[in-house]
C-alpha cells in the first residue's frame, strides 16, 4: 500500500489540483452567462491564486481581498486576511502552492507539453527569488495603501497591473461570454495579455516560472514552510547524501540541506526518489531506528 | 539477536502553535471589524480592473 502510494503521489497530487480547483471554481452559470457568483462564500478566502472575478469562483482571492482591504478609505491594516494566511500557513505553508493553487496547475500542465531544453531554474535565479517578495510589498501593500485616489480609495495594484491568473480564470471567460464587456476591451487588457501569455510561453521553458519568481502568495506562505504541520525533516543518519532529492526536485532544491526551504511548493517528488525513505513529513511519521532488547514496538 | 525498532518522532514546531491561534485570533478581529463586507462587496462584482479591463 505504501509503495503504491510512493510511485502513485504524482498522479494524487494531480488529481487533488484538478478536483479542488473543479470544486472551488464549480459555478457554471457564471461560465454560461458571463456573470460572476454573488452567494455568501465569497466572503471566505480561498487558500490559491484564485481570482473572485473568475465566473465559477465560489471563494475570494487572499491577495486581491488584502489589496481591497488595504486600499479602502476605512482600513489600513487587514486582520481577517492575514489571519487567514496565519492560519493558513501554519497548517500547509507551500503545501496550497503545490496541490491547491489553480494558476500553479496550469503551469504545471504546461511544463509537460514536450518544449527543447527545458531548465529548472532562469540564468541568475538565486537573485530572481527575491524579486516576488518585492512584488509582495511594493504591488500588494504600499502601493495599495499609499497610491490613493482623492477619495481615499486605491486601485487593486497587484491585480490591474500583474495577476494572469485573474486574466486567464477571469478576464478572458468573462469578455468571451459577456457582449458589453467586449466594448470596453482597451490597453490595459492588452497589457495584461501579454503579460498572461509571457508567462504561460514562460513556463514552456522553465517550471513554474510564476511561482518562483512573481507571486506573493508563494512569498507569503513560503515563510511557513519551517514551522508548518506539512514541514519535513531529514534523518540524518539514514542520508547517504547521494543528492538524488535535488535532481529530481523541480525547485532545484538541496533537500537533503534544506527540507523546509522557502522555494519548496511540497511536491513529494523528493521522497519519492529517496532510497532510504529518510525524508519525512514531520507530522506523518518520523522514524528513528534505535535498537533494543525489547520486542516492543513504539508508536 | 538485536532487534530494529522504529520510534516515531513527531516534531511540531512551537511557532506552529502561535501561528494558528493568532490566525484565528485576527480572523475574528477582522470579521468584528466588518473587514469582511469590505472584501466581499469586491468580490461579488466583477472587478474591472483584476480582468484587464481598467
Amino acid at each position: 500500500m505504501v509503495k503504491f502510494f510512493r510511485n502513485s503521489f504524482q498522479k494524487l497530487r494531480l488529481a487533488v489540483q484538478l478536483i479542488f480547483t473543479a470544486l472551488t471554481n464549480g459555478y457554471i452559470v457564471g461560465f454560461l452567462q458571463g456573470k460572476i457568483y454573488q452567494g455568501p462564500s465569497k466572503k471566505i478566502c480561498l487558500p490559491g491564486l484564485n481570482c473572485y472575478s473568475c465566473p465559477g469562483s465560489l471563494g475570494a482571492c487572499p491577495i486581491g481581498s488584502l489589496q481591497a482591504v488595504l486600499g479602502s478609505p476605512k482600513f489600513n491594516m487587514s486582520f481577517y486576511v492575514v489571519g487567514f494566511f496565519l492560519f493558513v500557513g501554519a497548517l500547509l505553508g507551500r503545501v496550497v502552492c503545490g496541490f491547491l493553487c489553480p494558476f500553479g496547475l496550469v503551469q504545471d500542465l504546461i511544463y509537460k507539453i514536450p518544449f527543447f531544453k527545458k531548465r529548472k531554474n532562469m540564468p541568475g535565479h538565486k537573485i530572481l527569488v527575491w524579486l516576488k517578495y518585492v512584488m509582495l510589498v511594493v504591488m500588494v501593500i504600499i502601493l495599495p495603501m499609499f497610491a490613493v485616489s482623492a477619495y481615499g480609495i486605491s486601485d487593486p495594484w497587484f491585480c490591474k497591473y500583474i495577476c494572469p491568473s485573474g486574466t486567464l480564470f477571469g478576464g478572458v471567460p468573462l469578455i468571451a461570454a459577456n457582449e458589453g464587456l467586449q466594448q470596453v476591451l482597451g490597453g490595459l487588457f492588452i497589457w495584461k495579455a501579454t503579460v498572461l501569455v509571457g508567462i504561460l510561453l514562460w513556463s514552456l521553458w522553465i517550471y513554474r516560472p510564476f511561482c518562483k519568481y512573481l507571486c506573493p502568495l508563494g512569498a507569503i506562505y513560503g515563510w511557513f514552510n519551517p514551522i508548518a504541520l506539512s514541514k519535513f525533516q531529514i534523518e540524518k543518519d539514514a542520508c547517504i547524501d547521494c543528492k538524488k532529492c535535488k535532481n529530481v526536485c523541480p525547485m532545484d532544491i538541496p533537500v537533503y540541506a534544506k527540507p523546509n526551504s522557502a522555494e519548496c511548493i511540497r511536491c513529494g517528488k523528493c521522497i519519492q526518489s529517496c532510497p532510504t525513505e529518510c525524508i519525512q513529513v514531520s507530522l506523518l511519521s518520523g522514524k528513528k531506528k534505535v535498537s533494543a532488547e525489547s520486542e516492543k514496538t513504539i508508536l | 539477536m538485536k532487534k530494529e525498532i522504529f520510534m516515531c518522532k513527531k516534531k511540531i514546531h512551537p511557532l506552529f502553535w502561535i501561528s494558528l491561534i493568532a490566525g484565528i485570533l485576527f480572523m475574528i478581529l477582522g470579521i468584528w471589524r466588518e473587514e469582511v463586507m469590505v472584501l466581499y462587496q469586491k468580490a461579488i462584482y466583477i472587478c474591472m480592473e483584476c480582468i484587464g479591463l481598467g
